[in-house]
């Protein structure tokens, strides 16, 4: 029997108005895989995972997460199993970091909240800080607390965009670790959006590599290093930003 | 995993996702006093006017000297439809400041769970707000409400559901058209309030505005508040017709509002939320 994707994305594509922000994508994410989504500024990456989400419709195609169409009534039934973290992304600043925990934790249904979020807490690192508002953070801190977010209903998958920017190269490295080892343990497949080369080298087994709203390379780092004939990432990356369209591939 | 989430989470309609947006908004009141000072402050200013209006009109206009507290209770229960209004609006422009609504709307949060429990705070801020006036319209103006019984609890749940009504509109428009609509929030339903016939019978009004006002609910409200206290009946086909036009407004606001989502997700309204 052939396993379901974690994520099944076919024929993707997102119109605003006459620009074409995600054209005609399609790819798969299976259960425990950890794939990196790279591309510049305006490449479609956050607009696909908002898709992903279904936050944002698309204009034509079809995405399943877990089985179930995102677009259509399906979608209720796949949230409680799937979570996102940014750091581009606010949580209300008057509450304290266990306020919005048990907030976000109730939403998600989770019984015994409390103790869940004491655990994420202790693994994250964040148990000086639960007493403290959300205006009063680090941006370190408030990174992790968006993934402690992300990790309340224990998701079978997790979409990530940029989870380590602005981040020293400690606290960086403290959370590529927790994800590394809760993608190893948990089985979650991740889809993780990044500027970071390095940071997908390290995490990803399969990057994918998005310019204009379109995927013009994808495969494990080995892979797409030996097909482009460069000794890094980064190197693969300006190659394929700076080549006129039609010749990225 | 943990299995009871998938479980609880699916369903249609859940308590606890509706608890969880009140307890949102329920910790920022705690830890905001002059968020609770504002919600009793306009509403006891409002009432202090009217009554001490009412104690000059009292003696020089034969209509206010039949029912003493008519203007008192006039500026009440319409303070009930504003706070409604506001408390509804408030709560959801507070995810919109917090740049959060986004993030609520890519949980298992359903529009309709959201919209209880804008209404839930709605009541419980109208509720702070309207205490504390109408225990000083007795202590000052010996003027008590809660004399009006029953009839009341008519009035109050009719002009709560109108002013949810205003709330949901705004809340759709400022859903579609950003914090720039922000302003519909605090003056909209004062376009209401000459039709509304809250300080004068409704008969006073250009027949073509009666037409208007008789198309919207408070004005049977404030109408069948006039008949409680200068006729002493409770008039049930002035309740029962606001009763009705406050469903179908309400079910017509509703589906706006959802419709406004579906064209939020459309335009990805969620992503760049803001001014």
């Amino acid at each position: 029997m052939t396993e379901t994707p974690a994520i099944l994305v076919t024929d993707l594509v997102k119109d605003y108005g006459d620009v074409r922000a995600v054209d005609g994508i399609g790819f798969t994410v299976a259960p425990g895989e950890v794939v990196g989504l790279l591309g510049g500024n305006g490449a479609g990456k956050t607009t696909t995972i908002s898709m992903l989400l279904g936050l944002l419709l698309p204009t034509a195609g079809r995405i399943e997460v877990l089985g179930g169409d995102m677009t259509g009534g399906a979608r209720f039934a796949v949230l409680p199993r799937m979570n996102f973290a940014s750091p581009y992304v606010n949580l209300p600043y008057r509450l304290t970091v266990f306020q919005n925990l048990k907030v976000y934790g109730l939403l998600y249904g989770i019984k015994g909240i409390d103790a869940r979020i004491r655990g994420l807490a202790r693994d994250l690192d964040l148990e000086p800080f639960l007493k403290t508002p959300a205006r009063k953070l680090s941006s370190g801190q408030k990174t992790r607390v968006t993934l402690a977010k992300a990790l309340l209903n224990e998701p079978e998958v997790l979409l990530l965009d940029e989870p380590t920017a602005s981040l020293d190269p400690d606290t960086g490295d403290f959370v590529r670790a927790y994800l590394e080892t809760y993608a190893r343990e948990s089985g979650c497949a991740i889809l993780l959006a990044s500027h970071n080369m390095q940071e997908v080298e390290r995490l990803c087994g399969r990057i994918m590599i998005m310019k204009r709203g379109r995927i013009h390379a994808e495969g494990s780092p080995a892979d797409l290093a030996r097909r482009f004939g460069r000794a890094s990432l980064e190197e693969i990356f300006l190659d394929i930003a700076r080549a006129p369209s039609e010749a990225a591939s | 995993m943990i299995e009871h989430v998938t479980r609880v989470a699916q369903s249609r309609f859940a308590g606890h996702r509706v608890w969880a947006i009140m307890l949102r908004h329920l910790y920022v009141m705690r830890t905001s006093w002059p968020r609770i000072l504002e919600m009793a402050y306009w509403p006891t200013v409002q009432m202090l006017v009217w009554g001490f209006a009412s104690q000059f009109f009292r003696e020089h206009s034969s209509w206010v000297a039949q029912a003493g507290g008519v203007l008192i209770g006039a500026v009440l229960l319409w303070e009930v439809m504003f706070r409604a209004n506001l408390g509804f609006s408030l709560s959801f422009l507070e995810e919109m400041w917090a740049r959060n609504l986004g993030q609520l709307y890519l949980t298992p949060l359903r529009p309709h769970e959201h919209i209880a429990a804008l209404t839930a705070m709605s009541l419980i801020r109208t509720t702070i707000g309207l205490t504390p006036p109408s225990l000083l319209a007795i202590a000052l103006y010996s003027f008590n409400i809660y004399d009006l019984g029953l009839p009341l609890l008519a009035f109050f749940a009719n002009l709560m559901i109108a002013g949810w009504c205003v709330g949901l509109f705004t809340a759709a428009l400022v859903l579609r058209f950003g914090l720039g609509a922000e302003s519909l929030a605090w003056v909209l339903i004062f376009g209401l309030a000459p039709i509304s016939g809250i300080y004068y019978p409704i008969s006073v009004l250009p027949e073509w505005v009666q037409a208007i006002a008789y198309a919207l609910p408070p004005a049977y409200v404030f109408e069948g508040m006039r008949a409680v206290m200068f006729d002493h009946v409770f008039r049930w086909d002035l309740f029962g017709a606001a009763l009705g036009l406050n469903a179908l407004y309400f079910s017509a606001f509703v589906l706006f509002f959802l419709w406004m989502v579906r064209v939020a997700r459309e335009k990805g309204l969620f992503l760049n939320m803001g001014e």
